[in-house]
């Protein structure tokens, strides 16, 4: 080995020591790609507006689910699923005493919530192709018909005083419909994801939370304002 | 000497003890360490230890950067490997993947043959060891409780009736399964926990199918087509999983103590399922039946309902102390639906009496 006196400034010269440098991967796509996922610096107002324009998207697909769209569940999100959550919570609450206020929308929510999970973990227990999120997030966005039947529920229990056996017959009906809707559509989102000869068995599931909901709806008659 | 070495030649392995100790410096002090230039040295020395201070950080800093980026991704790797290898051992779905591995058609003949108890007890009966099944089932029960609880009055607790109802059904099922497994350790029968499981889970079907059938085509005043169901159904599925465990035990005693075990269970829950959260409308119904011109209001307008069982009493009002009490604070009740009730029994002519008996308590 040769005595060759090393200075300590040789160092800093032969390797590159710098704290400052980029981060990209040698081989990683140019810069201007980076640039176009980079939402950190739009205005506030763009990225809520985006937002709620998928959101409502997916309302859209919900409510016709034969259009064939798979946007739902390329690109899952669960701002939708929350929103109908609270509202359904929201609704359902008992307004006569304000002990069984509370209860009640932790109930709802919790329901729904755990509801949802547990459903999708049994269908990917039973060999389904989506991911856990994806499953989630097209359940909690099926509820849409529910909510809208509850919405109407609830105007028709404000609307008049005396609850006669007609009024209730217009009930039970939108909520038949809303949750013969939510069924149809969840199972055509969730449908093809099952082996087919299991599809029953990913239905009946479903079917329960979304038939769960709807008795929690349909029972919420006494209105004791 | 040379412990620092090009890096582009060699090991990249750099040798940080030597260099902490300014072995590099040495040799630039040894050469310039002669007479005249010692004050030099030691001015060199002071500027190189100077140097050094300055060099040494920045060394130190490029060092520890690099190397410190590549032992972060080090722990990093490692930290994340472990957490996956824990994730995969612990929440591995896969674990319980075989048990759903069934088809609708299996399902539906075991939910039937729950029924159908088989006779052949000199050899073990096949039991299937699938959890699908019994999970809806369970499911479905809680559907049920529900269904039991709302119509059976003005509910006012509805979270703690939810919490009970899921509670209740899966304790039952966890609870009894482990209970009858371990007499099952002890009395040396031939069966798994799983099959435990499933055998406890099947056979709820018969509570699932006695309740609904005992709230939707509830008879009033009368308990005679819920014992019968209860023995029908309950009976049915009660033989048929002491006939299993009969074929899996040897030995009179044992097989007397785990068959007499699961048989008192399965048939007390059904009963208790039945009493604990019934239809109480009948006492209102069995008041009401003294009304001469029929009204039409559906059971939910009954506003105040009294019951002397002390869960349902405590699900309707948690004020309630007694039954009497509790009648007493409904009466006092605005509500409309109240109003309504207290008039028809006022008509009825008994709103008197009820108020002289509540009085005088």
């Amino acid at each position: 080995m040769a005595a060759t006196s090393v200075d300590v400034s040789d160092v800093t010269d032969q390797v590159p020591l710098d704290v400052e440098g980029d981060i990209t991967v040698p081989g990683a796509p140019p810069e201007e790609d980076e640039d176009d996922f980079s939402t950190l610096d739009e205005p506030v107002k763009d990225t809520i507006l985006r937002d709620l324009k998928a959101v409502g998207k997916k309302f859209v697909h919900v409510l016709n689910p034969l259009k064939g769209s798979r946007s739902l569940l390329r690109e899952w999100d669960l701002w939708g699923p929350l929103v109908l959550c609270v509202m359904v919570a929201l609704l359902l609450q008992g307004d006569n005493a304000a002990d069984t206020g509370a209860p009640q929308f932790a109930e709802v929510f919790v329901i729904l919530w755990v509801g949802a999970v547990v459903v999708t973990l049994n269908s990917q227990l039973l060999g389904g192709q989506l991911s856990f999120f994806q499953s989630v997030c097209v359940l909690g966005y099926c509820v849409l018909p529910l909510s809208m039947a509850l919405i109407v529920c609830r105007i028709i229990l404000a609307a008049s005083a005396t609850q006669t056996i007609v009024l209730f017959a217009i009930r039970f009906v939108t909520v038949l419909l809303g949750f013969a809707w939510s069924t149809f559509a969840a199972m055509a989102f969730l449908g093809d994801s099952q082996p087919v000869n299991r599809k029953a068995l990913a239905v009946y599931p479903i079917f329960l939370f979304y038939f769960i909901i709807s008795w929690m709806i349909i029972s919420h008659t006494h209105s004791d304002t | 000497m040379a412990a620092f070495q090009n890096p582009s030649e060699g090991s990249a392995v750099i040798d940080m003890s030597t260099l902490e100790d300014g072995a590099g410096l040495d040799d630039d002090i040894s050469i310039a360490s002669s007479g005249e230039e010692f004050v030099d040295v030691r001015k060199r020395e002071r500027a190189t230890s100077d140097t050094s201070d300055e060099g040494d950080p920045n060394l130190a800093k490029g060092l520890t950067g690099a190397l410190g980026q590549t032992m972060a991704e080090q722990v990093w790797k490692t930290g994340s490997q472990q957490a996956k290898k824990a994730f995969n051992l612990y929440a591995n779905i896969d674990i319980l993947r075989p048990y759903f591995d069934v088809e609708p058609r299996k399902v539906m003949k075991r939910l039937l043959h729950t029924f159908v108890p088989s006779r052949v007890i000199s050899i073990p009966q096949k039991v299937a060891s699938e959890l699908y099944g019994p999970l809806m089932i369970v499911f479905t029960l809680i559907a049920v409780l529900l269904y039991n609880m709302k119509s059976s009055g003005h509910t006012v607790r509805e979270g703690t009736l939810m919490g009970t109802a899921f509670f209740v059904c899966f304790g039952y099922w966890w609870g009894t399964s482990a209970l009858l497994y371990f007499i099952a350790y002890i009395c040396n029968t031939h069966i798994a926990a799983i099959q435990v499981l499933s055998l406890t889970g099947y056979a709820l079907v018969a509570h699932c199918v006695v309740l609904f059938l005992g709230t939707a085509f509830h008879s009033v005043g009368s308990h005679s087509m819920f014992y019968l169901m209860w023995a029908v159904f309950g009976g049915l599925s009660t033989i048929k999983m002491v006939l299993v465990y009969l074929s899996r035990t040897s030995g009179q005693t044992q097989r007397l103590v785990l068959t007499g075990t699961c048989a008192a269970l399965h048939l007390l829950f059904l009963l208790y399922l039945h009493f604990a959260y019934h239809n109480i409308v009948e006492d209102l119904d069995q008041t009401l039946q003294l009304r001469v011109a029929p009204v039409s209001f559906s059971r939910h307008d009954l506003g105040p309902v009294r019951s002397t069982h002390p869960v349902i009493r405590r699900v309707i009002d948690p004020r309630a102390v007694d039954p009497m009490a509790g009648a007493q604070e409904v009466g006092k009740s605005k509500t409309r639906m109240e109003r309504d009730t207290n008039q028809q029994l006022v008509e009825l002519g008994l709103k008197d009496g009820l108020d002289k008996s509540v009085h005088s308590m």
